[in-house]
């Protein structure tokens, strides 16, 4: 039975379950629902989420845990010399795997019996010629070592499915006759209800914070294999980024984090003042037809997909900045000082164009809670509106502000699709923001990307970085909440 | 003590300094202020008093066109300031707002030192020629707003750090340090405890001295103890307006007498 059907089954008890409690508890009050507890849904939701949650909350478990138990009682079968030369048990383990995948579509489209798929040897059938036929194509010849494992790995994982379905099944039933029996009309089944959804709240909460720690130690653990590789004197403290496939690639992150900076720098040079005065002007000038009409739109940028962005700047601003600053006598400014369209101005300027609303919108906010009584104040006093604006509200509103830029620049830092796009992809220290340069982000894709293996340094290198830019994000993240949190309580 | 009252004000030289004829407000649709006739004299406290939602706020707020940054806010008839209209096109309002100070409700110091909080007005309007002249205006509008021995040695301090009290004077002196002729309060007592209310009260008794003060509050008792002239708004018309004393022992209205002994309000 598939896992499907098995859902179903656990779905239509859960239904009949909630009609039974329903019935029950308004039977055991003589049909008067005043006499409840509770309100009969309650009850009937009792019932229900007794029967579904548990028995759900197994299946899951179970289809996480079986394959990796599986796997360790069959990699135990398959012997070290049977391991070939410039292979790995994990290697063998995913043939073991493909067999038995292989064998289970033949005995579905009837080409073996599950007797055969059971018995067959690889001494007296080609395996792998039969299963090619079916269309599963084996990279080599099927071993017997492999074989047996993968009849035997097949044999555990159809035992396992049986007591699957049997365990959930029977706490589905369980669960339901158990709810059932508790529901009479003095049963409290509207707190007993809003336990289990305070339960599945916080449930809820923690797979959020646990996914990041898991996210965090999957980074970290490869980025200690990578530390264990590569010397990370330089890693931090190198000063070139040249990785090749010969084993003597020099891998620092400096000159990958200088062009990120100084990229994230020109995107703030064109973010800050753009978005500030949008916010400055729709918060404080601004008719409210205006801003009705303005806000949504200044906010629909924000709403554009990076690589939207990222074409954006290849095919128009790049060539664009060719024109102005390229070309020789032909460009706008008769000089030759930019020679393709990728480059770090051409990265940040998009970048920062990407960043307006979200500077803006912060803003807008940030200055809305400025109290009006701070304003009045300011006018009352014979200030025009300018003076009040730059010497009342925003002094007020700027711890605020400075963490919008913050957040504004891990944004940036962050940032991926753009720069991949805009900026090129050489690494190197320089101060012109006319040449090509490359990011932290643009690094781990194309590290990454590709045939790779990962247990080489060039291909590693990727989580270090990875994990180095989250540690800056953030940080600059933390901060900029840091500094918006100290400045809200100041006015409540 | 109302008896003192007419005769303090009987004994200053009266001359009107504000006069309002046929004003009227509209918010929208809404008529706020109906046909409102008044003569606001000069070096006197003249008390708006009134049942919540009046009127009293946003007559006030018309004498130096607050209501102007409220987009809905329509203002017709005449108030003339030294026989000025201020609604007239010539007049800058931002420049009247320094002629007629204005006090908040709620205490608003900005959210800078103490010092700058008086010198914000004095720096906008060049009435300081050097940082001498400033620490001056500074000290002098501190020991007129009653609060200069209190602040003197922190005025590095954040204005946002004084208790209620203290901000509110802090924002009297902040009005007066610009040197206006006409100083508005709209309410400046009721966010403070009675004691600081008694100090603030008897700070506006000093101003009448050099200003014509227009305080808008809602008690009684206040009116009757700083003012020299009431004024009864209700539902946006101007019911009754004369010595502070006359209004509370014999009004004329039957309306004020209602709202002096609590049966409407």
């Amino acid at each position: 039975m598939p896992t499907a059907w098995l859902v179903v089954f656990v779905l239509a008890v859960s239904a009949i379950g909630y009609i039974a409690g329903r019935r029950r508890a308004l039977n055991s009050a003589g049909g008067d629902s005043r006499a409840l507890h509770s309100l009969p849904v309650y009850y009937g939701f009792n019932v229900a989420l007794s029967a579904l949650v548990p028995s759900l909350l197994v299946l899951a478990v179970w289809l996480l845990a079986q394959p990796m138990l599986v796997e360790n009682r069959v990699s135990g079968m398959i012997p070290a010399e049977a391991i070939p030369e410039s292979s790995t048990l994990g290697l063998v383990m995913s043939d073991v795997r493909r067999v038995a995948e292989g064998l289970d579509i033949a005995v579905q489209q009837g080409a073996l019996s599950e007797q055969e798929a059971r018995a067959i040897r690889a001494d007296v059938t080609d395996v792998r010629a039969r299963l090619g036929d079916l269309g599963v194509a084996l990279g080599s010849d099927v071993r017997s070592e492999v074989l047996s494992a993968a009849q035997r790995y097949r044999q555990i994982t159809a035992t396992g499915h049986l007591l699957m379905t049997l365990v959930v099944a029977a706490l589905t039933l369980g669960g339901l006759g158990f709810a059932y029996a508790r529901t009479n009309k003095d049963f409290r089944a509207r707190n007993v209800v809003e336990r289990g959804v305070l339960a599945l709240l916080i449930l809820a909460a923690s797979l959020a914070i646990l996914t990041t720690i898991g996210i965090v130690l999957s980074m970290l653990f490869e980025t200690v294999n990578f530390f264990r590789l590569h010397s990370w004197t330089d890693f931090f403290f190198g000063s070139t980024w040249a990785p090749n496939f010969r084993g003597d690639s020099e891998l620092s992150i400096l000159p990958l984090l200088w062009g990120t900076l100084y990229i994230s720098f020109i995107a703030l040079l064109v973010a800050v003042p753009v978005g500030l005065f949008a916010a400055v002007y729709l918060s404080e000038y601004a008719h409210g037809h205006v801003r009705a009409f303005a806000k949504p739109l200044l906010e629909i940028l924000a709403g554009i997909p990076t690589i939207v962005y990222g074409l954006f700047a290849l095919l128009t601003v790049g060539p664009a900045l060719v024109r102005v600053f390229g070309r020789g006598s032909e460009g706008l400014l008769g000089v030759d000082w930019m020679s393709g369209a990728t480059s770090v101005l051409t990265a940040g300027v998009v970048m920062g164009i990407m960043l307006i609303p979200f500077v803006s919108s912060l803003s807008d906010d940030i200055i809305n809670a400025v109290p009006q009584a701070m304003r009045d104040g300011s006018l009352g006093l014979g200030a025009t509106r300018s003076e009040t604006i730059r010497q009342v509200v925003l002094p007020a509103a700027l711890p605020g502000i400075v963490g919008a830029i913050l957040l504004a620049a891990s944004r940036a830092i962050g940032e991926t699709m753009i720069v991949v796009m805009g900026a090129g992809a050489i690494a190197k220290f320089s101060l012109n923001p006319l040449e090509s340069m490359t990011t932290i982000t643009t690094r781990i894709v194309s590290q990454l990307t590709g045939d790779t293996d990962f247990a080489s340094p060039e291909t590693l290198v990727a989580f270090a970085l990875g994990i180095t830019l989250f540690v800056l994000t953030l940080g600059l993240n933390v901060l900029a909440l840091y500094i918006v949190r100290k400045y809200r309580e100041q006015y409540e | 003590m109302y008896d003192t009252a007419k005769t303090e004000s009987a004994l200053d030289q009266t001359e009107t300094k504000i006069s309002a004829r046929n004003v009227q407000v509209y918010y929208g649709d809404t008529h706020a202020i109906k046909d409102v006739n008044v003569e606001i004299e000069d070096k006197t406290v003249t008390a708006f008093i009134g049942p919540s939602g009046c009127g009293k706020s946003t007559f006030l707020r018309c004498l130096n066109r607050m209501n102007d940054t409220i987009d809905i806010c329509r203002v017709t008839g005449d108030i003339l300031l030294d026989g000025e209209d201020i609604y007239d096109p010539k007049v800058d309002p931002v420049q009247l707002r320094a002629k007629v100070g204005m006090v908040f409700q709620k205490p608003n110091p900005f959210p800078k030192s103490i010092y700058d909080n008086i010198a914000y007005g004095p720096r906008i309007h060049g009435l300081a020629r050097n940082k001498a002249e400033l620490d001056e205006i500074v000290e002098k509008s501190l020991r007129r707003g009653a609060i200069w021995d209190e602040v003197k040695d922190r005025l590095d301090a954040p204005g946002t750090g004084l208790s209620g009290g203290q901000q509110q004077r802090l924002c009297i002196a902040r009005a007066i340090a610009t040197e206006p002729e006409v100083l508005l309060m709209d309410e400046p007592c009721s966010a403070l405890d009675p004691i600081a209310t008694a100090q603030v009260e008897e700070l506006i008794d000093e101003l009448r001295q050099s200003y014509s003060v227009v305080i808008v509050t809602h008690s009684m008792q206040q009116a009757a103890r700083v003012s020299q002239k009431t004024a009864f708004f209700h539902l946006g018309h101007l019911v009754e307006y004369g010595e502070t004393g006359q209004i509370f022992t014999n009004p004329e209205d039957p309306r004020t007498e209602s709202y002096i002994t609590g049966r409407i309000g």
